[in-house]
C-alpha cells in the first residue's frame, strides 16, 4: 500500500512541477493545489497507513493509527485553502493590472 | 569595567551626545568646545601612567567580553602604547581646537556628524593600541577605517571627496582581511589571542609552517594601513577630507597604526631574514616613491600627502632594520639595531608633531587665500608671519635640520642605514650598501619638496590678482595648535633626553626589553663627523642646488607614463570588476520566476540525490508494506488520471473540475487511512475551493494552447520527473525510518488530560492550542488580503505604470 501511495505522491509531484513550471498563472495555481495534495500524503504515509482504528477513544480498539499527522494535515489543508484563495485573488488583479496572465512578460528587472 | 576601559570608551559614549550639544547650543557655541574636553580629560589622565610603566613593565587589565568564545576585552598599557595613546589624546585636543576654527559654525551643516566621526575614531584608534586581545584589536582597527572613510566623506556632496572614501575604505579594509587571516592563523598555531602570549610561545612558533603566511598576511594588513607601496595610492585621495581631518588620522594617527603593528609584532618575527627584507624593503621604496612623487605636486595637500607615505616609509625601513636586534639579542651588533628601533618610535614621535602641524598651516593658507595651488601663491611672508614661521620650523625639521628635532632622528636614521650596510649576514652582501644610497637620495628629495613647500609659497612676489580674495593672517584660536606644536620640535631638538627618558625608552623597552642594560636612548646632539652628519651636509648641498635648478630637470616628470599609474590599475580593476559582475548577475537574474524555480529544484534534486549516494545506506526495504486492495488500486489510477488532465487539457473547467476529483479522491484516501477528521474537512475545503476557483476563473484569461518551444517543454518534463522520482523515494525512505518512537501514545490519554475522545481534535485546540491560534491568524490574514486586492482602489501612481 505505502509504496503505491509513494508512486501516487512522485506522480502528483512531477505534474504539479511541471504545472509550475508553465507560463500561464492559472496552470501554476492547480500546480500549487496538486503540491498540496501530494504533501499531505507524503505526510500521513510518514505516520503509517491502515493500522490501528481512527483516533477516536469511543471507537473500540486496542491500538489507534497515529493521530499526529492528522492533527498536522488538518492544519495544512485549512492554510492551503487560505493560500489558494489569495493566490487566486492575486492573479485576478495581477492580470486586471498588466493584462496578461503570461509569467515570462511580468519579469521585473526593467526597473532595477 | 576599570577605569582604563572606561577611557577608552570614552569618546564613543560621548559621542552619542554630542548631536544634542549640536542642537541646543551650536547657534552661540560651537561644538567643538564641547568636544574639546574628551581628549583634553583624557591626555591629562595618561599622562599619570607615564612614571607607571618607566621601566618598560605593562599593566593589565581585563574584563570578559564574550566568555563563550574566550574573547576577553583585555587592556595592555606599556611604554609603546601610551606614547600612542598621548598621541592620540594629545593631536586629538590640539586638532579639535585648530577645527573650531577651521570649520565654522555658521556655514557647516553636518558639524555634529564631524565631531561624531572624530571621537569614534578616537576611541576605536585608542582601542587598537590598548588591546592585547588580537580579535579586539581587528575590531578597532575596521572601526578606524570606518571612521576615516565617513570623514574623508565629510563633504560628501562632492564627487572627489566620495571617490577617496572610497578608496581608502577599499584598501584598508581588504588589507584588514588579510590581517584577519593572519591573526586566526596565528591563534591556530599558539592558540592564543593574546599578543603578549603569543610573543611569548616565539621558539615554538617559528617552526610551525603557519609562521611564514601568517607573517605575510599581517604585514600586508598593516602595509596597507600605513600607505606603504604599492598601496600608498589611498593617501592622497583621503586629501579631500578636511585638513583637521588630515592632520589627525592621516598623518599623526591612523596611518602609523600599521607601523604600531609592525612594531607589536617585531619580537615575535623580528630576526627572520624574510621580516627584515620585507619590511626595509618595503619601506626603503615607499620613502623614495614618496618623496620623489611629492616633488611635482602643485596641490599643497597632495605634496604633503606624499611626504607623509615616505615619512611612513622611513619609518618602517628603520622597523626593518631594527628588527635585527632580536637576532643578536646582545652585544654591539644589539646596540647597534636596537638603536634603529629606538630611532624609528623617535621619528614616529617627530613626524606627527612636524607635519601635523604641516597641514595645519596648509589648512590656514588655504582658508586665507582660497586655494591650494603652488602656482597661484607666493609672497605670504608678509601677509602670514606667524604661518610662516610655523612652516619654517616644521618643514626644516621634515628636511632633517638643526636645530629642529626632525634632524635628530633623521641623523639616527642615516647612521642605522650605514651600519646595516656593513652587514654580511641575511644575503646582505653587496646589496647593503644600496640601504644608505637610497636613504641618501630620498633625503635630498625630501629636501627639496620641504623648501618647495616653504618658500615657493611664503617668498617671491605677491600676487593677489591670482586670488579671489584680500588674505590676511588668521585669528589667534587657530593659529594656538601649530604654533604649540612648532615650539614642541624646537623642544625636542634642545631638549631630546627628557622626552627620551619619559616617553621614548619606555617605548622601547616595551618592545624589546633587553634593550634595558644598553644606553640606548641617550640621545647626543653633536657626535662628531660622523658619516650621518656627512650625510646630512650632503643632503643639504645637493638639494640646495637641485631646488635652485628645479625649473630645469622637472620635466623629467613628464617622461614617465601618465597611464600606467597605480591609480590607473585601481580604477580599471574597480570598473571592471563592477562591469564583469553586473554582466555575470544579469545572466542569471533575468527576471523570470520559471527561470528561478528551476535553479532551486535543479539545487534540490543535485543537493539530495549526491547526500543521498554519499550516505550510502540508502537501502528501499520493501517490507512493512499493508496489502494493496481494489479500491486503492481504483482510487490510485483514477488520481492519475485526473492530474493528467489537468496537465493536458486546454479548457479551463474541465482543469478545475479535474482538480476537484483529485481533491475528492484524496478524501476517499484519507477515509481508508482512518482519518475522519482529514476526510470531512478535506471535503468541505475541497468544495469551497472548486467554487473559488470557478467564480475566479470567468475574470482569469483562457488557457491558451501551448505554443513553447521543445527545448523548454523538455527541461520542465526532466526537472517534473526527476523531482517527482526524487519525492517518492524520499516518501520511502521516510516511512522506514523509524528512529524515534512515536509520541502519539501520549496523546492517546486525551481523555484524561483534555477532556475529549476525538485525539485529533484535542491536539488542535487543547494541547497544541496555541499554534491552532496561529493559524487562525494566518487565515484572518488571508482573508484581509483577498478582501482588499478585490475591494481596494488602486492607487494613482500605480495606474500610472501600466
Amino acid at each position: 500500500m505505502e509504496i503505491l501511495v509513494a508512486i501516487l505522491i512522485g506522480i502528483l509531484v512531477a505534474i504539479g512541477t511541471y504545472l509550475l513550471l508553465s507560463k500561464e498563472m492559472l496552470r501554476i495555481i492547480l500546480g500549487i493545489s496538486l503540491f498540496s495534495h501530494a504533501a499531505n500524503l507524503l505526510i500521513i504515509t510518514m505516520g503509517g497507513l491502515k493500522t490501528g482504528s481512527p483516533p477516536l477513544l469511543s471507537e473500540e480498539g486496542s491500538t489507534f493509527t497515529d493521530a499526529l499527522p492528522q492533527a498536522l494535515i488538518l492544519t495544512a489543508i485549512v492554510i492551503n485553502f487560505a493560500v489558494t484563495a489569495l493566490v487566486l485573488v492575486l492573479s485576478y488583479r495581477t492580470y486586471k493590472k498588466n493584462r496578461t496572465d503570461n509569467m515570462e512578460k511580468l519579469r521585473g528587472n526593467e526597473h532595477e | 569595567m576599570s577605569i582604563f576601559h572606561a577611557m577608552i570608551l570614552a569618546p564613543l559614549i560621548y559621542a552619542l551626545f554630542v548631536p544634542f550639544f549640536y542642537r541646543s547650543f551650536n547657534r552661540r557655541l560651537h561644538t567643538g568646545w564641547f568636544v574639546i574636553a574628551v581628549p583634553l580629560i583624557l591626555f591629562i589622565y595618561l599622562l599619570q601612567y607615564i612614571p607607571k610603566v618607566l621601566k618598560g613593565n605593562t599593566l593589565y587589565e581585563t574584563v570578559s567580553w564574550i566568555p563563550s568564545l574566550g574573547i576577553d576585552f583585555t587592556v595592555a598599557i606599556d611604554g609603546f602604547s601610551l606614547l600612542f595613546g598621548l598621541l592620540i589624546t594629545g593631536m586629538g585636543a590640539l586638532v579639535v581646537l585648530y577645527s573650531i576654527y577651521y570649520l565654522s559654525k555658521e556655514k557647516e551643516e553636518a558639524l555634529h556628524n564631524f565631531y561624531v566621526y572624530l571621537l569614534l575614531f578616537m576611541g576605536a584608534m585608542l582601542g587598537v593600541v590598548f588591546s592585547d586581545h588580537l580579535l579586539v584589536l581587528y575590531v578597532f582597527w575596521e572601526l578606524t577605517s570606518i571612521a576615516s572613510f565617513l570623514l574623508i566623506a565629510y563633504w560628501y556632496e562632492r564627487k572627489a571627496s566620495r571617490k577617496g572614501a572610497l578608496k581608502a575604505l577599499l584598501i584598508t579594509v581588504t588589507g584588514g582581511f588579510f590581517m584577519l587571516a593572519g591573526i586566526i592563523l596565528l591563534a591556530m598555531m599558539g592558540d592564543s589571542y593574546s599578543i603578549r602570549e603569543l610573543i611569548a610561545q616565539k621558539s615554538v612558533l617559528m617552526t610551525h609552517p603557519y609562521f611564514i603566511p601568517s607573517m605575510v598576511l599581517l604585514l600586508i594588513g598593516a602595509f596597507t594601513k600605513s600607505a606603504q607601496f604599492p598601496f600608498s595610492i589611498w593617501l592622497p585621495d583621503a586629501m579631500e577630507a578636511p585638513t583637521p581631518v588630515s592632520a589627525y588620522l592621516h598623518s599623526a594617527t591612523m596611518v602609523k597604526a600599521g607601523i604600531y603593528l609592525v612594531a607589536r609584532f617585531s619580537p615575535l618575527f623580528g630576526g627572520t631574514g624574510l621580516w627584515f627584507w620585507l619590511v626595509s624593503v618595503v619601506g626603503l621604496i615607499t620613502l623614495l616613491y614618496g618623496s620623489w612623487t611629492a616633488i611635482k605636486q602643485t596641490d599643497l595637500k597632495a605634496l604633503l600627502a606624499y611626504s607623509t607615505v615616505s615619512q611612513l616609509g622611513l619609518v618602517m625601513s628603520l622597523l626593518g632594520v631594527g628588527s635585527l636586534a632580536f637576532y643578536y639579542e646582545e652585544g654591539p651588533l644589539f646596540t647597534i639595531f636596537a638603536t634603529a628601533l629606538f630611532a624609528a618610535i623617535f621619528h614616529l614621535f617627530n613626524h606627527s608633531v612636524f607635519k601635523g602641524s604641516l597641514f595645519m598651516v596648509v589648512g590656514i593658507i588655504d582658508l586665507g587665500t582660497g586655494t591650494r595651488d603652488i602656482r597661484r601663491i607666493s609672497g605670504l611672508l608678509q601677509l602670514m608671519p606667524v604661518t610662516f614661521t610655523v612652516a619654517v620650523i616644521s618643514g626644516f625639521s621634515m628636511a632633517g635640520l638643526p636645530p629642529f628635532g626632525g634632524f635628530l632622528s633623521k641623523e639616527m636614521f642615516f647612521q642605522s642605514m650605514v651600519d646595516v650596510s656593513d652587514l654580511q649576514e641575511f644575503g646582505l652582501g653587496q646589496w647593503g650598501v644600496l640601504f644608505p644610497v637610497f636613504a641618501w637620495i630620498a633625503s635630498v628629495f625630501t629636501f627639496v619638496y620641504s623648501m618647495i613647500l616653504i618658500f615657493k609659497t611664503f617668498t617671491g612676489k605677491f600676487q593677489p590678482q591670482k586670488l579671489n580674495r584680500p588674505v590676511h593672517e588668521m585669528p589667534f584660536g587657530m593659529l594656538v595648535s601649530p604654533v604649540l606644536l612648532a615650539f614642541l620640535v624646537i623642544a625636542v631638538f634642545f631638549f631630546p633626553n627628557i622626552l627620551s627618558k619619559w616617553i621614548l625608552q619606555p617605548s622601547l623597552y616595551s618592545i624589546i626589553p633587553a634593550a634595558k642594560q644598553t644606553r640606548i636612548g641617550d640621545i647626543q646632539i653633536w657626535h662628531g663627523l660622523t658619516p650621518a652628519f656627512l650625510m646630512t651636509v650632503g643632503v643639504i648641498l645637493v638639494g640646495f642646488t637641485l631646488y635652485k635648478m628645479l625649473d630645469k630637470w622637472l620635466r623629467i616628470y613628464r617622461v614617465f607614463p601618465q597611464k600606467l599609474t597605480l591609480n590607473g590599475l585601481y580604477d580599471w580593476s574597480l570598473s571592471t570588476y563592477e562591469a564583469q559582475s553586473r554582466k555575470i548577475t544579469n545572466r542569471y537574474m533575468t527576471g523570470s520566476l520559471r527561470h528561478y524555480l528551476l535553479y532551486i529544484l535543479s539545487f534540490l534534486i543535485l543537493t539530495v540525490t549526491i547526500a543521498l549516494i554519499r550516505n550510502g545506506r540508502v537501502q528501499l526495504a520493501m517490507e512493512n508494506f499493508h496489502a494493496i486492495g481494489v479500491l486503492d488500486v481504483v482510487i490510485f489510477i483514477g488520481i492519475v488520471l485526473a492530474a493528467l488532465t489537468i496537465l493536458i487539457t486546454n479548457n479551463r473547467i474541465t482543469a478545475i473540475l479535474a482538480l476537484s476529483v483529485v481533491g475528492y479522491l484524496v478524501v476517499m484516501l484519507f477515509v481508508i487511512f482512518r482519518a475522519p477528521d482529514l476526510a470531512l474537512t478535506q471535503m468541505v475545503v475541497e468544495t469551497v475551493t472548486t467554487v473559488l476557483f470557478l467564480l475566479c476563473f470567468y475574470h482569469l484569461p483562457k488557457l491558451g494552447k501551448r505554443m513553447e518551444p521543445l527545448k523548454f517543454k523538455w527541461t520542465n518534463g526532466i526537472i517534473a520527473v526527476l523531482t517527482g522520482f526524487l519525492v517518492t523515494i524520499f516518501t520511502i525512505l521516510a516511512y522506514n525510518h523509524k528512529r524515534f518512537m512515536p509520541i502519539t501514545s501520549f496523546f492517546e490519554n486525551s481523555y484524561e488530560l483534555a477532556g475529549g475522545k476525538n485525539i485529533v481534535n484535542t491536539i488542535l485546540v487543547d494541547f497544541r492550542g496555541f499554534d491552532t491560534m496561529l493559524e487562525i491568524s494566518v487565515l484572518v490574514i488571508a482573508g484581509l488580503g483577498v478582501y482588499s486586492l478585490i475591494r481596494l482602489k488602486l492607487r494613482e501612481r500605480d495606474t500610472d505604470e501600466v
